[in-house]
């Protein structure tokens, strides 16, 4: 059997927090093997939408197909099941602060994997080596840089191999330089791991380094206004909005937030 | 020609979901390690692979060389196969050639350093009984001071407040009151309740042996001002108003508002410590009477139903048998109590780590200081009325 070239499919999802809507009519198709990028200005529903990828928001309507199944429409135990496909870096690398590196990076592995620990320790050394993280297995989050603690958080995403991994503003807070780096270990691990990615972030030199495909979310409407890859969009794209985005001119419209802040 | 050399695990047939085997063959170079089968976690690829299973090598031989024909499948555990031949083959004196590796696998492996490095660990000291005595003097000195230090502060903002100067916002004043009071209305007015029904039932079942029963008011009234409804009172606040306060402040210290509130100099002790110590310290007493009153109210109700007396002559006998002195002193606690929870959550919170577990840690540290505290403090009370003849 020939497998599908769309790993996930987006169809017609509205997101929304009570009577606000934060995204509607967002469709787009995520290739295998691609590295997607959820783009847009702060505020749009970037996260919003990650969220409801991951399976920690609903959306209000519409599907999201992961290979082909409706993720959404599968019971709970399905959907930890699905789960267990993806891995994700949260933006502040979200590691559990009473657990060390390595413990952090163990326990889905204790959890899900039912490996004895010497076979699991060693995969927590991999997983450190491959973030060039290994020295700092038996040290508390607290111990480490905000640097150390995204490459923690993506060795923690790598834990069970997944084939689709999520990455919340991977680059936010980060120093150009360590920021390239984590760019370059992004490609790496995709070329590595052979791993699907989804990159939310408004971080340009990121995008446009590493992402093969994106969609931007528009805080205006309340839609997404453009699709294609980051430097597509950046060369080509006529959308005022788009173009004042990608090269960070200052005259973007104002959103309806912004509109309603200077009333305040 | 090539010979086969310990092969261990023994090579299964290459096959879809076959087991993953190693063997080493003489190549051309040097040895050459011959991988097969399907090598991924669940099907057992997490194989070690050590310098001693590499045999001597030839003389002549340069690298151990990779032939992974026979792999049908692999994750992470073919890459942690790898990163321990790459190690033994080093140990060996041979290069690694990884030209027969499939490519992803090549950049995974390139991630992962020749020869990791010993984990980081604590700075962790053993400590002599001498340096341990002198490490806690010093501690205990250093946290005397500080508290001392922060109880003057708070009590120059409280001066300062006095005159309409402190840099203490009004609605955190408000709220803080409002949650030190009136919000803990109804779990002080229930707990009081019942220990002053508790007490008036074991009062009764033991004076009715003496035909006594009458004193069952003094008994309930004077233990409710002089010491239950102080200490019961303060245990509470303790734990509800006490253990959120530092919970709060550690809090803040983790997302790093009180860095922020310090690099604009605004003072901590004004803006994040006054509030709280002057809404505790004001409500507490407050609360001791309330509590006191509620206390009295538990026992008239058990004593009305188990007791020969009409509720007039209950109130009366309460009147005649507790002095106004055990409330004044009491209320003088109570304040004490309050003022004393404050600070100690406070400094707690101020001193907890940042992360989450630090909160819980400092939440904890604050109800069990605060709970220690004050049974310590009404002990020093005791001794002081004893002294004074109160």
């Amino acid at each position: 059997m020939v497998e599908s070239d769309t790993l996930i499919s987006v169809r017609d999802v509205e997101l929304s927090f009570g009577p606000k809507i934060i995204q509607q009519n967002v469709s787009f198709d995520l290739k295998r093997g691609s590295i997607f990028a959820v783009m847009g200005g702060s505020g749009c529903g970037k996260s919003t939408l990650l969220k409801s990828m991951i399976g920690l928001l609903p959306p209000t309507t519409g599907k999201i197909l992961v290979g082909g199944e409706d993720y959404w429409a599968q019971d709970e135990h399905r959907r930890t099941q699905i789960n267990h496909r993806f891995g994700v870096l949260f933006q502040s690398g979200a590691l559990w602060s009473s657990m060390t590196v390595g413990e952090n990076v163990a326990l889905p592995m204790e959890m899900f994997a039912s490996q004895p620990p010497d076979v699991v320790r060693k995969l927590v050394e991999l997983k450190l080596g491959l973030v060039g993280m290994e020295q700092a297995i038996d040290l508390f989050p607290s111990e480490i840089s905000g640097g150390m603690r995204k490459r923690a958080g993506l060795a923690r995403a790598i834990a069970l191999d997944p084939d689709i991994l999520f990455f919340d503003e991977p680059s936010a807070g980060l120093d150009p330089i360590t920021s390239a780096r984590l760019d370059d270990l992004i490609l790496t691990l995709r070329d590595g791991l052979g791993a699907t990615i989804v990159i939310v972030s408004h971080e340009l030199p990121s995008l446009f380094a590493i992402a093969d495909d994106g969609i931007f979310l528009d805080a205006n409407t309340h839609q997404p206004i453009a699709q294609g890859s980051p430097r597509d969009l950046r060369d080509h794209s006529t959308i005022p909005e788009v173009m004042a985005f990608m090269n960070r001119s200052s005259t973007i419209p104002p959103t309806d937030e912004t509109k309603a802040d200077q009333h305040v | 020609m090539t010979q086969q050399t310990d092969p261990s695990p023994p090579i299964a047939p290459a096959a879809p979901a076959a087991r993953p085997a190693w063997s080493l063959q003489t190549g051309q170079h040097g040895p050459c390690l011959s991988v097969r089968g399907a090598w991924t976690v669940p099907n057992g690829g997490v194989i070690p692979f050590t310098a001693a299973d590499i045999p001597p090598p030839p003389p002549g031989a340069t690298c151990l060389s990779m032939d992974t024909a026979g792999i049908t499948e692999w994750d992470s555990s073919f890459i942690s196969f790898l990163w321990e031949a790459k190690q033994a083959a080093a140990n060996a004196g041979l290069a690694f050639a990884q030209d027969g590796l499939p490519a992803p696998a090549q950049r995974l492996l390139a991630l992962l350093p020749p020869n990791p490095a010993p984990p980081a660990r604590h700075n962790s000291h053993k400590q002599n009984l001498l340096e341990k005595t002198g490490d806690l003097t010093l501690g205990t000195l250093n946290e005397t001071g500080v508290v001392a230090y922060l109880a003057l502060d708070t009590t120059r903002g409280a001066m300062h407040a006095l005159h309409g100067k402190s840099r203490m916002r009004t609605k955190d004043l408000i709220t803080d009151l409002w949650n030190a009071g009136p919000n803990a209305l109804l779990i002080v007015g229930v707990v009081n309740f019942l220990i002053g029904a508790i007490l008036a039932f074991v009062g009764l079942v033991e004076l009715r042996r003496f035909a006594a029963e009458i004193y069952v008011t003094n008994l309930v009234g004077i233990a409710c001002a002089r010491e239950i409804s102080a200490i019961m009172t303060a245990i509470i606040m303790a734990g509800r108003t006490g253990g959120a306060y530092a919970a709060r402040i550690a809090t803040m210290l983790g997302n790093e508002e009180i860095d922020a509130l310090q690099v604009f100099g605004i003072p901590i002790s004004s803006y994040i410590l006054l509030p709280a110590i002057l809404s505790l310290s004001l409500m507490m007493p407050l609360l001791y009477l309330y509590g006191t009153l509620i206390g009295i109210l538990g026992g008239f109700v058990v004593s009305m139903s188990m007791m020969d007396v009409s509720p007039m002559g209950y109130w009366i006998s309460t009147v005649n048998g507790v002095e106004l002195k055990e409330f004044v002193f009491g209320f003088i606690k109570a304040f004490f109590f309050g003022s004393f929870i404050a600070l100690a959550a406070c400094r707690v919170g101020l001193k907890a780590g940042r992360s989450a577990a630090d909160v819980g840690i400092a939440a904890t540290r604050a109800v069990v200081i605060g709970i220690v505290g004050i049974i310590a403090m009404d002990a020093v009370f005791a001794v002081m009325a004893n002294a004074l003849g109160i």
